[in-house]
């Protein structure tokens, strides 16, 4: 089971003097359970790349599959499958906290599931798991107007009304950002939870380079509407050149890391704080 | 001896929400900002950074407590638009901020309403955009332009105020790495070639090792100021704090607890290098 991308290409405004290629024969295939992060520079396609997943927009040319139904099937026959295949798929887009709306926390989040038709019983259960996911305690929060929570807090509700459609793929785009470290920590943390616990997938875009590095499984770094490079961040990133051409530095850790390497401190790159001050620890140790 | 460009006294602010009782989102504020200084504030969601930015420049009054301005008490409603044009005010978000279908029209837009003669706007205009690198934007459409470049206009629009201090309130949370660069770069460049007043929010740490004084803010109140080495020196209550300190710090910090022995101070990669150079490995 994956989402599968295939040779899709995208213009907006097709046609008019505004038209702009934004998506150019992109195929990716994003395996269930995987963590995908979606990198790039403002306007190299990562948004619009990603709303193709769910079907928000529908490729110029080329195809879309959400475990093997084809998202472009507009016949009779395919409807009922087609809608299936978007629900797989949940999307959680920058600020989503400026998409609430309801009377109170547990109102908002039950919003996806009752317009999915599931009994109300179903519906405080998804809930009660979905705040629990993204760690807000139901007995707190769950009469709370969600205006007046805090922003970190904010987002969770509306990322909780997204899980509780209690999609296979999650789709959020730059989920962090304006949080505090503390709040982007404990975001980024429950996100992985939900992957360990759940199997969900998880595709989230960042500009985060560190974030992707100790994250994600597979990157996806775009430039142009094209996908330039995808792999383990780890050899990704090490193709400094190209990051650069793509308006993007290493993480920071890779960059400390190489710079002791280059004064004779490291004898090989590390990636991750624990390694290097373990490593460095070590050898600074026995010189003594 | 100059006076100080912004004097906070007892500063607190009570926003009153729906249901009658009040939220003090600053209590008790007490900071002053030089001319010439270069601060950041760094904080939590909540903690009161933008309440504290929007006094600078009047956008918010003290519910009690004194804020003057260059001399002017911020209560004065007579002299609010010469305290606006002291203190300009950049917004995280670069979409919410610019007003005209063309740059230099957006940069034009504050001295035109101050009644500014034609001829001195084209030159502050031109002169402006040179000062953030965007001159050659000058006729685009802002919608057109990277979110970087657009903070830039922003910058530019205040500095076509004449303004002696810049109030930017996490102006680079939504741009990608690039235009993050490219504002605190420009942000830096204006505070060190004129001499500009700069109150910088963020929640980059590594953006924040620039500044000439750091102030911390918790729950409406400031609760630790001092230089990018003290504050980041002290690994603990940062994070106890929920915030974070530069990479280079907390790997020498780290290093420090295993019994390596490394000057304070340490905050870049290269600060990190230097110190270890007296140690020979093998």
């Amino acid at each position: 089971m994956s989402i599968e991308v295939s040779h899709v290409s995208y213009t907006y405004m097709p046609g008019t003097p505004l038209s702009r290629q934004a998506l150019d024969d992109v195929s990716a295939v994003i395996p269930e359970g995987s963590v995908t992060a979606v990198a790039g520079h403002t306007g190299s396609g990562k948004s619009t790349f990603i709303q193709h997943l769910n079907g928000l927009l529908k490729p110029y040319t080329g195809k879309v599959f959400v475990d093997g139904t084809d998202l472009g099937d507009r016949s009779k026959k395919g409807k009922r499958a087609l809608v299936q295949a978007r629900r797989k798929v949940g999307m959680v887009f920058q600020y989503p906290e400026q998409q609430l709306f309801e009377e109170t926390v547990a109102k908002d989040i039950a919003f996806g599931p009752r317009s999915l038709g599931l009994g109300e019983s179903e519906i405080d259960e998804r809930v009660k798991r979905a705040m629990d996911a993204v760690g807000l305690a139901y007995d707190e929060f769950a009469d709370k107007p969600p205006f007046r929570l805090s922003g970190g807090q904010m987002r969770r509700v509306a990322i909780a009304g997204v899980l509780a459609l209690e999609p296979a793929y999650l789709v959020l785009d730059e989920p962090t950002a304006g949080l505090d470290p503390r709040s982007r920590e404990e975001l980024l943390q429950q996100m992985m939870r939900l992957h360990r616990k759940q199997h969900t997938a998880i595709i989230f875009v960042s500009h985060h380079m560190d974030d992707i590095l100790r994250l994600a499984d597979t990157m996806l770094l775009f430039r142009d509407g094209k996908i330039a490079a995808k792999g383990a961040p780890r050899e990704v990133f090490m193709q400094t050149e190209l990051l650069k051409e793509c308006g993007l530095r290493p993480p920071r850790i890779m960059e400390l890391s190489s710079e002791l390497c280059r004064a004779g401190y490291l004898s090989q790159m590390v990636y991750t704080e624990k390694e290097l001050v373990d490593v460095l620890g070590r050898r600074l140790r026995d010189a003594r | 001896m100059q006076e100080p460009l912004i004097v906070m006294q007892d500063v607190s602010h009570v926003f009153q929400a729906d249901d009658g009782v009040g939220k003090a989102a600053l209590s008790h504020v007490d900071l002053t900002v030089k001319r010439g200084e270069f601060v950041t504030v760094l904080g939590r969601n909540g903690s009161g950074k933008s309440t504290l930015a929007r006094h600078c420049n009047a956008l918010l009054l003290p519910t009690s407590g004194h804020c003057v301005v260059a001399g002017m008490d911020t209560r004065e409603e007579k002299d609010l638009w010469k305290i606006r044009s002291h203190v300009g005010m950049v917004f995280q978000n670069p979409d919410n901020q610019l007003v005209a279908a063309v740059v230099e029209d957006d940069v034009a837009f504050g001295p035109e309403n101050l009644g500014v003669p034609p001829q001195e706007i084209r030159s502050r205009v031109h002169e402006s955009l040179e000062a953030v690198g965007m001159e050659h934007f000058r006729h685009c459409a802002p919608h057109l332009l990277s979110g970087g470049q657009k903070q830039r206009v922003a910058i530019a629009g205040a500095l076509a105020m004449q303004t002696e201090c810049l109030v930017l309130d996490e102006p680079t949370a939504m741009l990608d790495p690039q235009g993050r660069a490219e504002v605190l770069r420009t942000v830096c460049r204006l505070h060190e070639e004129r001499g500009l007043t700069v109150v910088y929010i963020t929640h980059f740490m590594e953006e924040a090792t620039v500044a000439d004084r750091i102030v911390v803010m918790d729950q409406g109140q400031i609760c630790r100021a001092g230089t990018p080495k003290e504050i980041f020196g002290d690994v603990k209550s940062m994070d106890e704090l929920g915030l974070s300190v530069p990479l280079a710090a907390r790997v020498a910090f780290d290093l420090r607890r295993k019994g390596v022995k490394l000057p304070a101070g340490i905050l870049t990669d290269t600060d990190l290098v230097q110190a270890l150079e007296g140690y020979h490995v093998h």
